[in-house]
């Protein structure tokens, strides 16, 4: 099982509302988190390689999600399971609903990206990971099944971590996890006529209740722009004189 | 009501972004406990013992906490938790990010992540959208879990003759789903990345992993630590530990100089707190020169040496 994220395009530079209401999404250009975009590809290699029989992709959100759910099939997912809802709910409301899922299609395994580019709060897998009690391999940038238990290399701070857990677990990619492939033609064509199974929120039984208000969305303060210098003997002076940090 | 701060240590010694996690504590009006949980890691406690605004010092001693794993971690923090901390904070670093949402998913709370600002005790400010919006958010929970971004944070100060009571906790979690097998640390008598003084990065103009030693060399020169972009990582240049930006690490030195890096949201999301800024780098039209308050535009070959 692999859950995504619709988002906007990570190379779009996002602009804050003047209302301090939130950023602007409307007509900006959205995509799969590129977190997400890795968990699913790892989930189609790991098919590829015979270890994994059927991939299944989740994604919460409003009915455009579906774009990025027929993106995933594309990719080489088989099913995908699409549940209404608002967009912007709290990531322990997504890791409720998720485990929901879960306890529906007893996954040996569930991937995700460890962050979705817009919200940055890099929660969901370890949530989800509490509430069904399985362990997590967190951050991974290397996934090996052995029988029932998965080896995980883990980026950590200073280096490089392996854990051995017990499947099912809960996974969530880095980026250096793999290289994800580019959709072809013949592809997403195929993809249209794979099966996307419709749920609304309501049909799950879960708290959605809001925990958190966001009272304010603020461009962050502007860098007053810096000077050009000539060559590197006035840098230098100008560090030392000027900047005082050297 | 009361504040537990969870300790990243390695057994030895305390982390510095402990320290800064402490210190942001300090704008909550409330005691500041902190929870040190590892194995024969006293020295770790008493170190915690002498840090201004520190309490009390609680620890877990005991082999099943050896490496630290979320698993168990996370249940021996809820225990500890119980109903007498309104606030639980830990580092917004590799190990707060992996421990803190499994802790606050047990508590059925929300989490505050990579807080930058304390406002109150219910209202925090953070970063989104790699650092280009900043989000004043309200938590309506009786529990804050919060991890600190500790870029945004002083380091609070040792006080040698302070001593806070050090309680040892008998609350002892065997982990059966997960088991620690390797750690492979990078070798490095540089400062650590996140809490330099001066950081010198390079990005894809160096060209090869060769050339990254022209970085190295100016770094030691400054007596700074390297970074690198997503690129340099990429292309095998440095290890992906020394990635700034969004997916990487976020450091705030006083000086950032960053070399052939063109400056990608991504990247700049991990250094633009910099006190100054420094690029050097062949295209004068580099996104990064905007952000520069000294920018260099020539050759890096040529002006690195």
């Amino acid at each position: 099982m692999v859950a995504i994220k619709r988002v906007i395009d990570p190379y779009v530079k996002v602009r804050v509302k003047n209302d301090g209401s939130g950023v602007e999404t409307n007509n900006v250009k959205m995509a799969m988190n590129p977190f997400c975009e890795i968990a699913v590809e790892e989930a189609v290699r790991l098919k590829e390689a015979g270890t994994v029989e059927e991939v299944v992709v989740v994604s919460v959100g409003e009915t455009s999600c579906q774009e990025q759910l027929r993106t995933a099939l594309a990719l080489g997912a088989d099913r995908a399971i699409h549940i209404e809802a608002e967009t912007g709910l709290e990531p322990l409301t997504v890791a409720k609903v998720l485990q929901s899922v879960m306890e529906k299609e007893q996954p040996g395994l569930v991937l995700m990206g460890k962050q979705s580019i817009d919200s940055d709060n890099n929660q969901v897998a370890q949530m989800l990971s509490a509430l069904t009690g399985r362990p997590q391999g967190t951050f991974a940038s290397n996934v090996t099944i052995d029988g029932d238990t998965v080896t995980v290399t883990r980026e950590v701070d200073g280096g490089l971590e392996s854990l051995q857990l017990m499947l099912p677990a809960i996974i969530s990619t880095d980026l250096r996890l793999n290289e994800p492939r580019y959709a072809s033609l013949p592809n997403i064509m195929k993809a249209k006529k794979k099966p996307m199974e419709q749920l609304t929120l309501a049909d799950f039984s879960v708290d959605a209740s809001r925990r958190q208000e966001v009272l304010n969305v603020a461009p962050p303060p502007e860098r007053q722009g810096g000077v050009r210098v000539a060559s590197v003997s006035e840098l230098v002076d100008k560090l030392k004189n000027e900047a005082k940090v050297i | 009501m009361a504040t537990l701060i969870i300790a990243e240590h390695n057994n030895l010694s305390l982390s510095p972004d402990t320290l800064k996690t402490i210190n942001a504590a300090m704008a909550l009006s409330s005691s500041v406990s902190v929870l040190v949980a590892g194995d024969n890691c006293r020295s770790v406690a008493d170190e915690v013992s002498k840090v201004a605004g520190v309490e009390q010092v609680l620890l877990a001693n005991n082999t099943v906490y050896e490496h630290q794993l979320a698993e168990n971690l996370s249940a021996l923090v809820v225990e500890v938790a119980g109903q007498q901390y309104s606030h639980i904070l830990a580092p917004a670093t590799t190990f707060g990010k992996n421990l803190m949402p499994r802790v606050a998913a047990l508590l059925d709370v929300g989490q505050l992540s990579d807080v930058i600002q304390i406002k109150s005790e219910d209202t925090v400010i953070r970063p989104v959208y790699a650092g280009n919006a900043l989000a004043e958010v309200r938590s309506n929970d009786p529990i804050k879990v919060i991890t600190i971004r500790s870029a945004a944070f002083d380091l609070a100060e040792i006080q040698p003759e302070q001593s806070a009571p050090v309680s040892e906790l008998d609350i002892v979690i065997a982990n059966d789903m997960a088991q620690f097998v390797s750690r492979q640390a990078v070798e490095s008598e540089r400062p650590e990345l996140a809490a330099a003084r001066v950081v010198v990065s390079g990005g894809r103009g160096l060209g090869n992993s060769d050339s990254f030693a022209l970085v190295e060399k100016l770094a030691d020169k400054l007596g700074g630590a390297i970074g690198a972009s997503r690129a340099a990582v990429d292309a095998g240049f440095v290890s992906n530990d020394l990635q700034v930006g969004q997916t990487g690490k976020i450091v705030a030195p006083e000086l950032y100089i960053a070399v052939g890096i063109s400056g990608a949201i991504q990247h700049l999301a991990g250094m633009k707190d910099s006190k100054v800024i420094v690029a050097i780098n062949n295209d004068p039209d580099a996104p990064i020169f905007q952000i520069a308050d000294y920018g260099l535009v020539g050759d890096l070959f040529e002006l690195l040496p």
